[in-house]
């Protein structure tokens, strides 16, 4: 079963290194996205501090928006979804497979680049270790939950816009608690406690949300 | 040993077939048939579990399929339209993806698999550069390596050249003595012994009669 797992996860992160412009797109946009703040509203950097959580994370939500219709998209029209509907294995744990696959292919490279991030918006020392944490807690989070929409709009033609109406207000808490992290950092507070509660949202997407995105594929597909 | 019972199916509010039984037992081919938006397709689907019919049941081995999807799926082989093969990957890649899911105690050389399917020399070439042709056979390499003894195959032999198509009318044949079944759609006329090979005819519901779908019915 572990193999199978593994098997879906090394095919997922292939198929994507040899069309390795669609990893990076969704990077180039978060960046972007970013050093557009400071140009237009001024390089101030008590202002920038101010406003530096919201933006990292709603540019990250986007970036993680534009990058999820892919992860079932393909699948779904080369007949390779019903292939794994149809294994010996249950469809949850190759979901999840998958989905941890997209988070290597979007979330971690974000993280990645953080220290970049850090530097466009004069982050200090202490702020940018709360960004780091709640990326790396938040995006697996966003990947999950937006597995769950990917995989009932997957079917629709235009699934674009209502994949976003279904994700983003799911993906409300988690932007409350990244930034509250952030902010709290920003005034030299401890923000263990928003990084706990990001922690037990990542568990409960982790161990929920494969099977709920296994469900709503069946009902896709059919 | 596959059995319907009195399955209907309904699409977009339309019914495509009602009352629709059949068995296939050990050895047998069976052949679908019927014109163009009759329900084959539709039909393949439900059996293999990846629709659920409006009315009826599907069982394996006398048992319902959606009780015990996994150990139903372990004996399944399913060929749709759309393949499987992704056109990033080489023909060998996508078949050793295939084999490591579905047959990963297999071990012979999934070199000579390709061979027999005529892609030798293409093993390594992205499926995106192969012929639409040579695309299918990398799918149907599966069958060569499967040891699942019930193969639901839905139109196999599209853009597969004659000589292809009886390599695997032997391979069929094959499976057949091997006590396999087969269930397959296509709409040429094929050449196998008489013995173990049926037709499943599937008639278009005339308009006054929009209800009675169902022709012949060979078991």
């Amino acid at each position: 079963m572990l193999n199978a797992f593994y098997q879906v996860m090394r095919r997922e992160l292939l198929t994507a290194f040899r069309r390795i412009a669609d990893v990076f797109n969704p990077l180039w946009f978060f960046i972007i996205v970013i050093t557009l703040f400071p140009l237009g509203v001024g390089p101030e950097p008590q202002l920038l501090l101010r406003i530096a959580p919201g933006i990292i994370w709603v540019a990250a939500l986007l970036a993680s928006l534009l990058s999820l219709e892919r992860l079932f998209k393909d699948d779904f029209s080369d007949g390779g979804l019903e292939q794994l509907m149809l294994s010996p294995y249950p469809l949850s744990l190759l979901v999840t497979a998958k989905i941890i696959a997209h988070w290597l292919l979007t979330g971690l490279p974000i993280i990645l680049i953080s220290p970049l991030i850090a530097v466009l918006l004069s982050l200090d020392l202490n702020t940018y270790w709360a960004v780091l944490f709640t990326l790396l807690i938040g995006t697996p989070i966003l990947s999950f939950i937006g597995a769950i929409g990917v995989a009932l709009t997957v079917g629709l033609r235009k699934g674009g816009v209502i994949l976003s109406l279904i994700m983003l207000p799911l993906c409300i808490p988690v932007l409350i608690f990244s930034t509250m992290a952030i902010d709290a950092a920003n005034f030299g507070q401890s923000y263990i406690g928003a990084l706990a509660i990001m922690g037990a949202m990542l568990v409960t997407a982790i161990t929920l949300a494969p099977f709920a995105v296994a469900a709503s594929l069946r009902v896709s597909v059919s | 040993m596959l059995e319907a019972k009195s399955l209907s199916c309904v699409r977009e509010d339309r019914l495509l077939f009602e009352g629709l039984s059949l068995k296939v037992k050990p050895g047998q081919i069976i052949q679908v048939e019927g014109p163009n938006g009759v329900g084959k397709t539709s039909l393949f689907r439900l059996l293999v579990g990846l629709m659920t019919p409006y009315h009826g049941q599907v069982l394996w081995q006398g048992l319902a399929i959606s009780d015990d999807r996994e150990a139903y799926q372990q004996n399944l082989l399913y060929l749709g339209h759309q393949s499987g093969v992704k056109p990033e990957l080489s023909a060998l890649e996508n078949l050793r993806f295939y084999q490591k899911m579905f047959e990963p105690s297999y071990q012979g050389d999934l070199y000579s698999v390709l061979a027999q399917v005529g892609l030798a020399g293409l093993e390594e070439v992205p499926a995106a550069q192969l012929s639409a042709g040579q695309q299918r056979r990398v799918a149907l390499a599966r069958l060569w390596i499967s040891t699942a003894p019930l193969w639901i195959l839905d139109e196999p032999f599209t853009a597969i050249d004659k000589n292809g198509v009886k390599v695997l009318e032997q391979l069929f044949v094959k499976h057949a003595e091997n006590s396999g079944m087969i269930l397959l759609t296509t709409h040429q006329d094929l050449n196998l012994p008489a013995a173990d090979f049926s037709k499943l005819v599937m008639v278009k519901p005339s308009l006054e009669e929009l209800y009675v779908g169902i022709g012949a019915e060979k078991c």
